[in-house]
């Protein structure tokens, strides 16, 4: 039996996926003690290890061009100069990386930094925050916020699942990096996706933004995980009767699926990829292919049957709210960075994809990084002082201890917040109804919940893939229009009175409320 | 869902077991891995393509164990082939790091579209930063 860890640093990042990577790379640097916590393996978690993104990579002569037509399709919610920001910060770090990344030069000799294999990358950013001088603990998830009696963050308490002991980190600041909230899909690398950084940080105060957003899907052989979609930029698509449907390709195509899935099984074809696509396939996208080889499905010849994975906030929008320019939330002395965060600011209301949503987690993390680095050396770690724990639902129940069904309640959010007929084409009525259901849920949780150990980060997952689904119900329902993702069957058109940005916040009691729409208005 | 550790080919390395972001993996008392938590699997790969003794097999369903033996994984061909395409340790030379040309094979599906739908709409211009 290991003993409870207890430790004092500068920063603390919570999350080793992309983003807290960068945060730690970047906090190091400038000079502070960094612990980075990850629930997982600094190296595997996350959804980029599983995945390949290109960034958004820009050279500076095309960069204007590139931020107005951003700016066009973040239908009003954008903003040009956070967009230039990260175009500028993605430019110049990714050369950096070259001493851990062996990037690839192509026929002409130019070495080629857009886009990194998922593995590989965060292999690179693993030894890149080592070598800075960050300090990594693995399979060390948070579970609450700790903080001062003035209200600024004081550090974490978490669980070491290697002996299941309790661990209390205090820092002088605090960047969450737990991604995006994946409403227990069975998207790629996104099951330890389950929202709690967005739950511990509205805990200790912070606000949301853009939860309504949260509602992007991605095809994949049915009954795997195996959301690597771009074979499919090339499909062809049938019902069971072997029909083919009159679905185009191209960045619209999932309201399309999702209502043949409505009507019926789907499949696909991949008979249009062509040959010498197919013979790089497995070293572009080894993930790709392995379904396939092992299920004995000819992906280019065989018909196979597909199915709609929910992405949620990952390469949905929303998260806690950036309040100013080093992603430091409304609460003092508290960071977030990459999908833990609303990305609203450089994507609008439709998703940044993988390129945009990585270069903002490059960016928003070494931002987050720097500036808790700077904030942490002012105001020291204040380690003696007697601090708060913040966590609520889940950890500290208000009515008896009980025995609460973690696993029903994971349940409830798969089914309210990842069906298609409830998420892609979304009405008041069936709105209201979700939230409805998740606020029961939500009740019994806080009135009765606890567990111990292992079960005990798995109920506050359940707390945070609640939560997160209250928020983003509310805020799907305040939003009576469509805009980008957010499809509204009873409100099909845009209202140009609703061209702003909408936050949201609470707990017990889930608000949420639009920010004063800019002056130029979007014509609708 | 990881289904088998081939015990065989094991060396206790523990490398499968720090990696897994779900805590699936443990080494046991007898030196070698076992599979502590198999229902927190997601089938993410990952452990394999970290076992450079190729002694891990994931099936790509992730619902369901479906039960697979030491001798189907081994007969099965796939035992290390995650790690081979991905070009890590002795894969190096053979198997390069191509994930450098999605982009092009995006415009490649991108034309492809816009010359079937050259009929109908225009409107099928995927844009490649936006797909994964």
């Amino acid at each position: 039996m290991s003993e409870p860890l207890s430790l004092a640093t500068d920063v603390l990042v919570i999350g080793g996926g992309l983003a807290g990577a960068w945060a730690a790379v970047a906090a190091a640097q400038a000079g502070a003690d960094v612990v980075l916590v990850d629930k997982g393996y600094c190296g595997t978690s996350g959804v980029t290890a599983t995945a390949g993104p290109g960034h958004w990579w820009v050279p500076p002569e095309r960069r204007e061009a590139a931020v107005a037509d951003r700016v066009q399709r973040a239908l009003g919610l954008g903003d040009p100069e956070w967009m230039r920001r990260i175009l500028d910060l993605t430019w110049t770090s990714l050369p950096k990386l070259s001493a851990y990344y062996d990037f690839s030069t192509d026929e002409a000799g130019q070495v080629q930094y857009r886009a990194l294999r998922g593995p590989e990358y965060m292999a690179a950013m693993r030894a890149y925050a080592l070598a800075a001088g960050a300090r990594i603990l693995d399979h060390h998830p948070a579970l609450q916020l700790l903080r001062h009696g003035d209200g600024s963050i004081a550090g974490a308490t978490g669980l070491s699942l290697r002996g299941e002991t309790p661990w209390t980190i205090r820092a002088g600041a605090v960047v969450i990096a737990t991604g995006g909230v994946a409403f227990a899909s069975r998207l790629l690398g996104a099951a330890t996706n389950t929202g709690d950084g967005l739950l511990m940080g509205a805990e200790a105060g912070a606000d949301l933004s853009g939860m309504e957003f949260s509602n992007y899907y991605t095809p994949s052989v049915a009954s795997t995980n195996m959301a690597r979609s771009m074979a499919y930029s090339f499909a062809r698509w049938f019902d069971a009767d072997d029909n083919e449907l009159d679905i185009p390709n191209g960045p619209d195509v999932t309201p399309h699926l999702a209502r043949a899935l409505l009507r019926g099984p789907l499949f696909c074809r991949l008979d249009r990829v062509p040959e010498d696509i197919r013979a790089i396939m497995p070293q572009v996208q080894p993930n790709f292919v392995l379904p396939f080889d092992r299920m004995g499905i000819d992906a280019y010849r065989d018909r196979f049957k597909v199915t709609l994975h929910a992405e949620g906030t990952v390469r949905g929008i929303g998260g806690l709210r950036v309040d100013d320019q080093d992603c430091q939330t409304a609460v003092s002395g508290l960071y977030v960075a990459g999908d833990a965060a609303s990305r609203e600011l450089v994507t609008g209301a439709i998703s940044g994809g993988g390129a945009v949503n990585s270069s903002w987690a490059l960016s928003s993390g070494q931002w987050a990084g720097a500036a808790a680095a700077r904030r942490a050396k002012v105001t020291g770690t204040r380690a003696d002082a007697l601090v708060i724990a913040t966590g609520q639902a889940g950890l500290s129940p208000r009515r008896k201890a009980g025995d609460f069904d973690a696993a029903g309640a994971i349940q409830a959010v798969r089914e309210e917040l990842n069906a298609y007929d409830k998420n892609i084409f979304r009405r008041g009525e069936a709105l209201t109804a979700s939230l409805e259901r998740l606020d029961g849920v939500w009740r019994e949780l806080s009135d009765h919940g606890q567990a111990k150990g292992r079960a005990a980060l798995r109920l506050r997952e359940a707390t945070a893939l609640v939560a997160a689904g209250r928020w983003s119900k509310a805020a799907a329902l305040a939003r009576r229009e469509s805009r980008g993702m957010h499809r509204r069957e009873d409100a099909p058109a845009p209202d140009a009175r609703l061209a702003s940005r909408q936050r949201a916040q609470g707990l017990d009691h889930v608000f949420t409320r639009f920010e004063t729409p800019p002056a130029q208005a979007e014509v609708a | 869902m990881i289904e088998v550790i081939v015990e065989d080919r094991c060396t206790g390395c523990g490398d499968c077991a720090e990696a897994c972001p779900s805590d699936v993996l443990r080494v046991g008392g007898g030196g070698k891995a076992v599979i502590a938590h198999q229902a927190d699997c997601q089938t993410c790969l990952l452990c394999e393509l970290y076992c450079p003794a190729d002694a891990l097999f994931v099936w790509p369903e992730v619902d369901r164990v479906i039960g697979v033996t030491a001798e189907q994984a081994l007969a099965s061909g796939q035992l290390g082939a995650f790690r081979r395409d991905h070009g890590w340790g002795e894969h190096a030379v053979t198997h390069t790091n191509q994930h450098w040309r999605m982009g092009a094979i995006f415009e490649r599906a991108r034309l492809l579209a816009i010359e079937t739908a050259a009929a109908q709409t225009p409107s099928n211009t995927a844009r490649h930063e936006d797909i994964r």
